[in-house]
C-alpha cells in the first residue's frame, strides 16, 4: 500500500482503491449477500413486507427438498454437465497436444484465428445452428439417410442428447485453449527422452504429458462445467419436455411465479454447486486458484 | 510414433475445424433459403427476403442500439476497474494478495444467472428499477476480472525501476502514470477493451434477469426463437458472422504485414 502511495501519490492511490472497492463490494459481495439473505425470506405481497410474517425461514429451501422433480432436474444437470465436461476433454486433448507439439509455429496464429471464429459468434446463434441441424427434417438426418446409415429420420431433440451435443459444441473451445497452454509449456525434450528410453506412446501421455497438463485440464473443466450448468440458452433451444435444466426452473420462479425469494434460493443452490465443483477439482488436481484462472 | 500418426492428427484437426465451422455455414445458408422455416434442406430457391424483413424490423434496430450502448458503457467501466485492480494486486503480497486475487477471480466462476439475480435483488432493495443500467453493472462485475487478468499478465513484464528512476529525476506522480505505466499497459488495455466489448455483446444470462423492459440483441433473438422462428434470425447471424470474419481477416493481414516488416528489418540490420 505504501508502495502505491510512493509511486502514484495520494489522489491516484485513492482513485485506485475506490474503483476496486466499488467493484468488489458494490458489484460482487453485497449483491451475493443480498441473494443469500433474500433466499431465507418468505415470498410476500408488498403490503406485508416488513410485517410480522417477514421472518427468516427455510421455507424456500424446503420447497426444493420436498419437490422430487426439482431434485431430479438438479441431479441430472450435475450429471450431464459432468458428461459434457468429460466429452469436451476427450475431444480437446488430442487436438491441444497436436497444436502444442506438432504443428509448425508459423501456421499456429492463423489456425487459432479460425478456431476462435465460433467464439465471436454469440452462444445463441451457435445453439440455434444446432437447432436447425438436429431438426427432424434437417441436414443431419438427410445426410445420414443418403449415406444409408439410418433408414428413417431420428428424432434428435428428445432427452438430453441434443442438449449434450449443443453444450459440447458451444464450450469445447473453453477446454481446448487452457489445455493447449499447459501442454505448450512442456519441454519437448522430455517427450523425446521418454521416446528414446522406449516408452510406448500411451505411457508418454499418461506419465509425462497429462501430469504436466493438469492445471490446464483443471481450468478447462471448471469453465466447461460452470458454463454448462449455468447455461440457459442451449437447454431452452435444444431440450424437450422430458429434459429440463436447473436454470429453467430458476427462470420459472423469477419470471412466471414472480417469486424472487424462492428464485434466489434456487440460484444460491446453483452457486453452491459451482463452488463445490471448483473446490473438488482443485483438490483432485492439486492446483491453486491462480493456476485455474489463467 | 511421430511420422506414422501425423496424418491422423492432421485429419483430426481438419475434422475439428469442420465441426466448428460447418454448423455456422449451415445456419448462414438457411438465411438465403426461400422457406418459412429456417433450414437448408429442402432447398426452395435463393432469396433476399429475410434480410429485407430484418432491415424493416424496428424492434431489432432498437435492440441493436441498446446492445452497443451497454457494450460501450461496460468497456468504459470495466477497463479502469480492471486496471486499478491489477495495479493494486501487484503492490500487495502474501495472504492479502491471495485473498484479494481470490475475490477478484471469483466472479468469472459464478454462473451468469446468479450474477443477474443477485444484481437485480441488491439494486431492487435500494429502489433502483431494473433496466439496461443494471445489465451494465452486472456485466462489469465479471468482465472486470478478465481485464484484470490481462493487465496483471502485462504488469509481469514491467520494469518497476523505470518508475523509480522517473520519480528520482523529479517527475510528478501523474507523469509517471501517463508517460511510463500506461504506455507499457496499452496493448493489454486494448485487448481488455476488445474482450469487454465482445463479452458484453454476447452476454445473455446476466442481461436476461436485469434488463427490465428493454431488449438487447441476444434477448431479442431469444424471444424470437420462443415466439416463432423465421429465417430473419439466420440473416442476422450471417451479418454478425460476416462482420466477425472481416475483422479477423483484417487482424490477420496486419499480423502478416508486421511479421514481414520485422523479417525485413532483421535482414537489414544483419547486412
Amino acid at each position: 500500500m505504501s508502495d502505491l502511495l510512493r509511486r502514484y501519490g495520494l489522489p491516484l492511490t485513492t482513485l485506485i482503491c475506490i474503483l476496486v472497492v466499488f467493484w468488489l463490494l458494490v458489484l460482487v459481495i453485497l449483491p451475493n449477500l443480498y441473494l443469500f439473505e433474500n433466499s431465507f425470506r418468505p415470498y410476500l405481497p408488498v403490503v406485508e413486507m416488513g410485517g410480522p410474517k417477514d421472518v427468516y425461514t427455510l421455507k424456500n429451501y424446503m420447497t426444493f427438498v420436498r419437490s422430487p422433480i426439482h431434485i431430479t432436474v438438479f441431479v441430472s444437470t450435475i450429471l450431464y454437465s459432468c458428461v459434457v465436461t468429460v466429452i469436451c476433454f476427450l475431444i480437446a486433448y488430442p487436438l491441444a497436444y497436436y497444436l502444442a507439439k506438432k504443428v509448425s509455429v508459423r501456421s499456429l496464429p492463423t489456425l487459432f484465428l479460425i478456431l476462435t471464429i465460433p467464439l465471436w459468434v454469440s452462444e445463441i446463434m451457435r445453439s440455434f445452428a444446432w437447432f436447425i441441424i438436429l431438426s427432424l427434417r434437417g441436414p443431419l438426418n438427410f445426410l445420414l439417410i443418403n449415406l444409408d446409415i439410418i433408414e428413417r429420420p431420428i428424432r434428435w431433440m428428445t432427452g438430453f442428447r441434443s442438449v449434450i451435443i449443443g453444450l459440447v459444441y458451444t464450450y469445447v473451445l473453453f477446454m481446448l485453449f487452457p489445455v493447449y497452454n499447459a501442454i505448450q509449456s512442456l519441454d519437448t525434450n522430455q517427450i523425446e527422452a521418454a521416446e528414446d528410453l522406449g516408452a510406448p506412446w500411451w505411457r508418454i501421455h499418461w506419465r509425462v504429458v497429462l501430469p504436466h497438463a493438469k492445471p490446464g485440464i483443471a481450468s478447462g473443466s471448471v469453465m466447461v462445467f460452470m458454463l454448462s450448468a449455468g447455461s440457459i440458452l442451449v437447454p431452452t433451444l435444444l431440450a424437450s419436455t422430458n429434459s429440463r435444466w436447473f436454470t429453467e426452473i430458476i427462470q420459472q420462479w423469477m419470471f412466471e411465479s414472480l417469486d424472487w425469494n424462492t428464485g434466489s434460493a434456487y440460484a444460491f443452490l446453483l452457486l453452491i454447486l459451482c463452488t463445490v465443483f471448483v473446490t473438488v477439482v482443485m483438490k483432485i488436481f492439486r492446483v491453486k486458484l491462480s493456476d485455474i484462472a489463467k | 510414433m511421430t511420422q506414422k500418426s501425423d496424418w491422423l492428427f492432421r485429419l483430426y484437426l481438419w475434422l475439428f475445424l469442420a465441426y466448428m465451422l460447418l454448423p455456422l455455414v449451415i445456419m448462414g445458408g438457411a438465411a438465403f433459403n426461400d422457406s418459412r422455416f429456417p433450414s437448408v434442406y429442402p432447398w426452395q430457391g435463393f432469396t433476399w427476403t429475410w434480410f429485407i424483413e430484418l432491415w424493416n424490423d424496428a424492434r431489432l434496430l432498437n435492440a441493436f442500439r441498446n446492445t452497443i450502448f451497454v457494450a460501450v458503457a461496460v468497456v468504459a467501466l470495466s477497463v479502469p476497474i480492471g486496471t486499478a485492480a491489477a495495479i493494486l494486486l501487484n503492490s500487495v503480497a502474501g495472504v492479502a494478495r491471495t485473498a484479494l486475487y481470490g475475490m477478484m477471480v471469483a466472479p468469472i466462476l459464478i454462473p451468469g444467472a446468479v450474477i443477474g439475480i443477485s444484481t437485480l435483488l441488491f439494486w431492487n432493495t435500494v429502489s433502483v428499477a431494473p433496466g439496461l443500467h443494471l445489465s451494465v453493472l452486472g456485466q462489469v462485475s465479471y468482465i472486470s476480472a478478465f481485464v484484470m487478468l490481462l493487465v496483471l499478465a502485462r504488469l509481469q513484464s514491467f520494469d518497476r525501476s523505470l518508475e523509480e528512476a522517473a520519480l528520482d529525476l523529479g517527475a510528478s506522480h501523474a507523469q509517471v502514470v501517463r508517460r511510463i505505466l500506461l504506455p507499457h499497459l496499452y496493448p493489454a488495455l486494448g485487448a481488455g477493451a476488445a474482450i469487454a466489448f465482445f463479452q458484453s455483446i454476447e452476454n445473455f444470462n446476466v442481461t436476461l434477469f436485469t434488463r427490465g423492459p428493454y431488449d438487447t440483441l441476444t434477448v431479442y433473438v431469444f424471444s424470437k426463437v420462443r415466439s416463432g422462428i423465421t429465417p430473419t434470425i439466420n440473416a442476422l447471424a450471417v451479418i454478425l458472422i460476416a462482420v466477425t470474419i472481416i475483422a479477423i481477416i483484417l487482424v490477420e493481414l496486419r499480423r502478416r504485414r508486421a511479421e514481414r516488416t520485422s523479417i525485413r528489418t532483421a535482414a537489414v540490420t544483419q547486412t
